[in-house]
């Protein structure tokens, strides 16, 4: 009988693996647990609310009235804003980066978008109401003033009026919107400036000895070429946007109604709902809390996840990390 | 053989002067002068107008009238002399400019603003030696300060990263060195958990540890929920560290006769130790700045306290929110110190992030 080829493994070896193992099984315990409570959590208040959880718009727990609705088109809305203004943003300066920028800032500003994704939210929240919201009223007054008759635009005023009412234009979903659009450019701006580096260097080369721009490289090659990563870079900023809080909470304040008139002040996200009514809560409004926040966790895991599933299936994402 | 020989005979011809090699992308003084003009152009007519016509509805408005009209008299400049492709690319020139000038101003508008509002605090030497306990909101600045706020940050961080930092990097060894059937479940359930919004760890820890458990909201109480955020991150970014180690380094390893774990501990996290210092540093930077987490678990003292276990305990981000929340105008000031302190924090661990991400290029 042949002696055996593999020896097994060491004692040192063994306890390595072992511990090893146990750690990542404890983390994926705690991580899951964390989930699964968050989900059995929100049995009670689902059974006891049935649908009407998602179609009541109030949140007064003393009148057993308790929806999210709005507080759900609030969190879409503000996420929305804040990827309509920082896609084009984020795209727009990772293009800068990798195929206009002159060499020499080119590390400065990859630097510049790795410290905007390490400031902390609580300050965008401070530079957004205090530094924006100012400036941003008169954009949001001059929207009202011309595009009014869009409902999206429309703000219960007279935009007109000599002395316009400033208020009804602070502290509104689109204001909440631009700060939490600082946070989302970092995220999706990193993804994207890695995936275009990794165009191929030879089909840029090719574009550009048949005499293209450098806009024209980028639209044939490098887009087309980091499709899965500007989507997947996207979403993840999405998911971002979505669970924000701090900025949120310093901007908005509190409107449980579902409107779309984004310029009017006051809104509401689940997020900002939690962090305001977490404190004098009683049992089953705690637990109706955690399912609005399950509700929100269930979002971000199915954004990010098929974020991830983009970048992964795309000819760019054979190897990215994000 | 002849040509050869005629070429070595010939008289040294003058080397050519050019030095650098051509450029590819010329701009010549026509371009520069249909620039400027159409900058100065738009400039002009937008103030005419914009005054006159749009009742001057704010600086944002104004930027934003003025570029319009600056694409629009910049093409037609253009186009008068070049084909449309050379247009096209000339004005997507500019609007990528003006993107990356916007994001560049955004992010350097946010730090200015914050140490220059700051400042009014920050010169108070009291602001960083003393606490709020017996100081009112309305007080001066010359009294009160936000020692008990740095102390509970640095505390609850220490604590959350002493915790989440083998955690994570354990689980990224098991994830990348280990491996087996449980690598696959647990890289998938710590790809989720990126995903939690961090108000949600806070609400968690509140209703397991504070309302279930009765502990009291304390900085214990936030470091848990820091941790909870911090070891998916940690875990994740750590993995990648982890696998841009060479393969070659290992199997080197192994062909020398070392032992798995010899091979990780002396070979794979050294190679690894500057993007397992970025990970943590990264990890530590988001878990100064969450605000959402200490809001909910630790509850605002206004008094220094050491002991993260019993007592509510300050720090920056939720000191920052509640002062905000107050309104009062010396409050906010104290705000926006805590707040420069809070960013001057994060900027020191960004250059040490970038100093080892420097080292890292050197010696590899």
């Amino acid at each position: 009988m042949p002696r055996p080829l593999s020896p097994g493994l060491q004692a040192s070896d063994r306890i390595f693996h072992g511990t090893a193992t146990v750690i990542g099984m404890s983390v994926l315990a705690i991580t899951g647990a964390i989930g699964a409570f968050l989900g059995y959590q929100s049995i009670p208040t689902l059974h006891h609310y049935g649908l009407s959880f998602f179609t009541q718009s109030n949140w007064q727990p003393e009148l057993n009235k308790i929806g999210i609705a709005a507080v759900l088109v609030g969190t879409v809305e503000v996420a929305l804003i804040a990827m309509v203004v920082s896609f084009p943003l984020a795209i727009m300066f990772a293009l800068f980066i990798t195929d206009y920028a002159p060499k020499r800032i080119k590390s400065w500003l990859v630097s510049a978008v790795d410290l905007m994704a390490a400031v902390p939210s609580i300050i965008y929240g401070l530079w957004g109401f205090f530094l924006l919201q100012p400036h941003a009223i008169d954009l949001a007054r001059w929207l009202s003033q011309h595009f009014g008759w869009f409902p999206l635009f429309h703000v219960d005023t007279d935009a007109n009026a000599a002395v316009w009412q400033q208020s009804r234009y602070t502290s509104s979903a689109f204001i909440a919107g631009l700060a939490v659009s600082m946070m989302a450019i970092p995220l999706a701006c990193a993804v994207m400036r890695a995936v275009f580096d990794q165009a191929p260097l030879g089909e840029r080369e090719a574009a550009m000895a048949l005499g293209g721009t450098r806009f024209g490289v980028a639209r044939i090659v490098v887009l087309p070429f980091a499709r899965g990563g500007i989507i997947g870079g996207t979403m993840l900023s999405l998911g971002r946007a979505l669970g924000e809080t701090a900025a949120v909470l310093i901007i908005i304040s509190p409107a449980y109604l579902i409107k779309i008139r984004i310029l009017e002040a006051g809104t509401q996200t689940i997020s900002a709902l939690i962090a305001g009514n977490f404190g004098n809560a009683t049992k089953s409004q705690l637990s109706a809390l955690l399912t609005a926040g399950f509700v929100l966790f269930v979002i971000t895991l199915v954004v990010n996840t098929a974020a991830a599933l983009f970048v992964r299936r795309s000819r760019s994402g054979a190897s990215t990390e994000i | 053989m002849t040509t050869l020989h005629s070429v070595e005979n010939r008289p040294a011809l003058p080397q050519p002067r050019r030095r650098s090699p051509r450029k590819l992308r010329l701009f010549t003084a026509d371009d520069w002068f249909s620039v400027i003009g159409a900058v100065v152009s738009s400039l002009a007519l937008v103030e005419i107008g914009y005054e006159h016509m749009l009742d001057g509805s704010g600086t944002l408005g104004f930027l934003v009238c003025w570029y319009v009209v600056f694409l629009v008299l910049y093409g037609g400049i253009i186009s008068l002399t070049n084909p449309r492709h050379i247009v096209l690319e000339r004005l997507v020139t500019s609007t990528l400019y003006v993107a990356a000038a916007v994001v560049i101003v955004a992010l350097g508008s946010t730090v200015i603003y914050t140490f220059a509002k700051g400042w009014t605090a920050l010169v108070h030497s009291n602001f960083f030696t003393h606490d709020m306990s017996a100081v009112a909101p309305t007080a001066p600045l010359n009294e009160g300060g936000i020692l008990h706020a740095i102390v509970g940050t640095v505390i609850e961080v220490g604590i959350a990263v002493a915790v989440s930092l083998p955690l994570g990097v354990g689980t990224a060894v098991y994830m990348s060195e280990v491996g087996g059937r449980g690598a696959r479940p647990v890289r998938t359930v710590v790809e989720a958990m990126t995903a939690l919004p961090e108000i949600l760890a806070g609400l968690f820890v509140y209703v397991t540890l504070i309302v279930g458990f009765g502990l009291p909201k304390s900085g214990l109480a936030a470091s848990a929920a820091m941790a909870v955020t911090m070891v998916p991150i940690i875990a994740r970014a750590s993995e990648v560290a982890l696998r841009v180690v060479p393969a070659g380094l290992r199997e080197a390893s192994n062909a020398l006769g070392a032992s798995h774990w010899k091979t990780v501990r002396t070979v794979v996290l050294p190679t690894a130790r500057a993007g397992l210092a970025t990970a943590a540093i990264l990890a530590i930077a988001r878990g100064i700045g969450e605000t959402a987490v200490v809001l909910i678990t630790s509850g605002a003292s206004s008094f220094l306290t050491f002991n993260p276990t019993e007592n509510p305990m300050n720090s920056l981000p939720l000191f920052i929110y509640t002062a905000y929340v107050t309104g009062e105008p010396t409050a906010i000031a104290r705000a926006f110190g805590a707040a420069s302190v809070l960013l001057a924090m994060v900027l020191v661990l960004f250059v040490t992030t970038r100093i080892l991400a420097r080292s890292k290029a050197v010696t590899r």
